[in-house]
């Protein structure tokens, strides 16, 4: 964290739908490399902030500045944007028609223009990195789902994105899967990649977390690094929520 | 339930009752006078001059109404998965103009959307790029044979290709309901992930959407090219040389009503079921 201009820098955000406001008027800014957790009841408005950033989901007011593109209706700059933030799902969102190595190949070829023999190259090396070199020719559906998310974040690595981001990546998988799933956020985290991850996994935002978000009826209530968010919490709602998801 | 019950058998003999009753009255109330062995020679004869079996005006008809039926499919499909993207498309006016161009030909009789495009459009397009000269100079060119082969007399170019514009505008709103409905029934979690990985919409479709969408595509379009087969003998009423035309001119020339219309009724009935066995088994071979 040498350089301190933010990479992602979000000033008065509001997103409404009908008469809910699922993003009040929030700011936010992480810098480069950065890793962010984001946590908070259902509802909060957390996957909503997340999926601003790369526009999934458009803001009503405000500004999004990523990576120096503020996003608006332009779609140049909005491509521009998704080639350089890399998003994982709590589905996967795996392309089922398509082989392991094909999803990871996909975003390389049409969208950096590269080889297929180069494509295939690095996808083989992100698959290494996610540890399943030996799943590339296999279809996502013969894949558990810890296996299939994985393939997901190597989907993601392989556009070698300045930004990950990970809206509930754990919360599809079933118990035993999804320690897998973290280890290899985690040796992501090492890399020095900027990170923001929406996630109830405590244990995971303790080990890698820079900056602890909590997030109430589409406000932030509460940003603190994860020592101080942990033992004491500043707003009574996030200390209710960290003894509710913590009590077992 | 594979055996034969007593009501089967009930059912059997009420059918044969009365078709009994329609060929006695056929026969004794109309005196009707059957003269099947003149058909064959419309399906087929020997040409005693030109030494050789030649088609009948039944046959070529039949030839036309293929000819008219594969390419008004494929225009159909160009068409229809135009109109089905833009039912699609993020732009209102893209989505606006395909819902009107849906709308009006979902709501009106194909056959009079066959005057109003025969009279008003297909004539002045004619005119316009000149498509009669151009058809008689190939006519009278040396490669006159492969454009038969296509599209048949090239001198009846014209209205064949009136013909087939009309049965595949009128047809491109099914099949462009049809990509629709396959399109959207792709979870918007696969698009997403496309768009985030910085595909342009282009990509999306053509590597993400469309490859998942074929399967719910498919079966549903084999069945409306069927349906395409039997409304092409609408075109008949404007003059397309198709094997209803082709009936309705034997009829009027031999007054041979039942037999035509029955040979027609069949010839129609045997394409139809042909293509659907076929669509079935290209069915089956693409599930494994």
């Amino acid at each position: 964290m040498t350089d301190l201009t933010p990479i992602i820098q979000m000033t008065d955000v509001s997103r409404i739908f009908g008469d809910f406001r699922a993003l009040d008027r929030v700011s936010l800014s992480v810098l480069p490399g950065e890793r962010v957790v984001v946590c908070g009841p259902s509802g909060s408005g957390k996957s909503t902030l997340i999926r601003c950033l790369n526009r999934l989901e458009s803001h009503d007011s405000g500004t999004i500045i990523v990576d120096g593109i503020e996003l608006g209706e332009d779609t140049r700059d909005i491509r521009a944007v998704r080639q350089e933030v890399g998003m994982v799902f709590q589905q996967f969102n795996l392309f089922p028609h398509l082989t392991v190595l094909e999803n990871l190949t996909l975003g390389p070829i049409r969208v950096r223009r590269m080889s297929r023999s180069a494509a295939e190259e690095l996808a083989r090396n992100y698959l290494d990195r996610v540890h399943i070199p030996e799943q590339a020719d296999k279809f996502p559906a013969q894949l558990s789902g810890g296996q299939q998310q994985r393939v997901a974040i190597a989907r993601s690595l392989c556009m070698e994105p300045r930004i990950m981001l990970f809206d509930e990546p754990t919360s599809a998988l079933d118990p035993e899967m999804i320690n897998e799933v973290l280890d290899v956020m985690v040796e992501l985290a090492g890399t020095g990649m900027t990170m923001i991850c929406v996630t109830h996994e405590m244990g995971f935002a303790r080990k890698v977390a820079h900056k602890m978000v909590f997030m109430e009826a589409g406000r932030i209530a509460e940003i603190a690094p994860p020592e101080a968010f942990f033992s004491n919490p500043s707003s009574a709602r996030a200390r209710l929520f960290l003894d509710q998801i913590l009590e077992h | 339930m594979r055996k034969i019950h007593w009501l089967d058998w009930m059912i059997l003999a009420l059918l044969l009752l009365f078709a009994g009753y329609v060929w006695t009255r056929i026969e004794g109330t109309l005196n009707y006078k059957w003269r099947w062995e003149i058909i064959p020679q419309y399906l087929l004869h020997y040409d005693q001059d030109q030494g050789r079996w030649t088609a009948g005006i039944l046959m070529e008809g039949l030839l036309n109404t293929i000819r008219i039926s594969v390419l008004a499919s494929i225009l159909a499909l160009v068409l229809g998965t135009i109109l089905g993207l833009a039912r699609c498309a993020q732009n209102l006016a893209v989505r606006m103009l395909a819902r009107t161009y849906l709308e009006l030909l979902r709501n009106i009789p194909s056959i009079v959307v066959i005057f109003i495009f025969y009279f008003f459009l297909s004539e002045q397009l004619i005119a316009a790029f000149n498509i009669d000269g151009w058809a008689r100079d190939i006519a009278r060119g040396e490669n006159a044979w492969l454009w038969q082969v296509f599209f048949g007399d090239m001198r009846r170019f014209p209205s064949l290709v009136s013909g087939i514009l009309v049965l595949a505008l009128f047809e491109s709103a099914f099949v462009g309901e049809i990509i629709r409905a396959g399109i959207q029934s792709i979870p918007r979690g696969q698009r997403e992930a496309a768009q985030s990985l910085g595909l342009p919409w282009r990509d999306e479709m053509r590597f993400v959407v469309l490859p998942q969408a074929m399967h719910k595509i498919v079966p549903p379009l084999a069945n409306q090219s069927i349906t395409l087969v039997k409304n092409s003998a609408i075109v008949s009423l404007i003059s397309v040389h198709d094997l209803t035309y082709r009936t309705l001119a034997l009829v009027s020339s031999t007054r041979a009503i039942f037999e035509a219309w029955i040979t027609t009724a069949l010839i129609y009935g045997g394409l139809c079921f042909l293509l659907s066995l076929l669509f079935r088994r290209l069915e089956k071979g693409s599930d494994r």
